[in-house]
């Protein structure tokens, strides 16, 4: 069986997302499976047109802040956030959504992207996949 | 056996090591996939990924910061 990360998207900020998302496509170039978990303010970036939505945890500015490094991104080269997570479905990576946050925050099955989400599920899941994984981690 | 060529020139992290692994997962047994780049980073850890999937590392050539990996399925 093949090496397992599984990664919590707790956080809603850009530059978290990044760092998931690079987290869980390097672990898939790297031959492992990898699960992440939408959860919480993560949750928000699944709903439609929500992806690139997310603040600047830090300096964001009212947006300022985060226009500058999107800009400083783009001029690196720096691939979207859509690219990513369309690379992640490809090679093979799987996105679970809380379902406890979607009662929380009203969020219906229709209101976020299905073609991304595998399946829906709560913390025995994550718990199930958790315990088998080498890597886990919180963002 | 057919070769397969992937361009990661002016790519940063993780794209190099994402598109090999996508040329990866399309080759087929035999097939040699040759990526090149100059992501600094990256000329070590194709390297890595290739030895933890467990195929073969033909050769690793640089010349004036641009790398070509060449990885045998």
């Amino acid at each position: 069986m093949a090496e397992k990360a599984t990664i919590i998207v707790h956080s809603g900020d850009m530059d978290k997302l990044y760092s998931a998302l690079i987290i869980g496509n390097g672990a898939l170039a790297m031959g492992m499976d990898v699960s992440l978990f939408f959860t919480f303010w993560g949750l928000q970036r699944l709903e439609k047109g929500g992806l690139e939505k997310g603040p600047l945890s830090k300096m964001n500015m009212l947006g300022l802040g985060k226009w500058m490094v999107k800009k400083k991104m783009k001029k690196q080269n720096v691939a979207s956030l859509e690219r990513m997570i369309q690379d992640f479905k490809e090679l093979g990576g799987k996105i679970l959504a809380c379902d406890m946050t979607m009662d929380i925050m009203g969020i219906k099955p229709e209101d976020l992207r299905q073609d991304l989400i595998g399946d829906y599920c709560g913390v025995g899941t994550y718990l199930d996949e958790a315990r088998e994984s080498q890597i886990t981690l919180f963002i | 056996m057919a070769e397969i060529k992937v361009d990661c020139i002016g790519e940063t992290c993780p794209v190099p090591l994402v598109e090999t692994r996508k040329a990866l997962r399309k080759a087929k047994e035999g097939d040699i996939v040759e990526v090149t780049g100059n992501h600094p980073s990256s000329k070590k850890e194709i390297p890595m990924a290739v030895k933890a999937l467990g195929l073969k590392l033909l050769d690793v050539e640089e010349s004036g910061g641009t790398w070509k990996i060449r990885i045998q399925r």
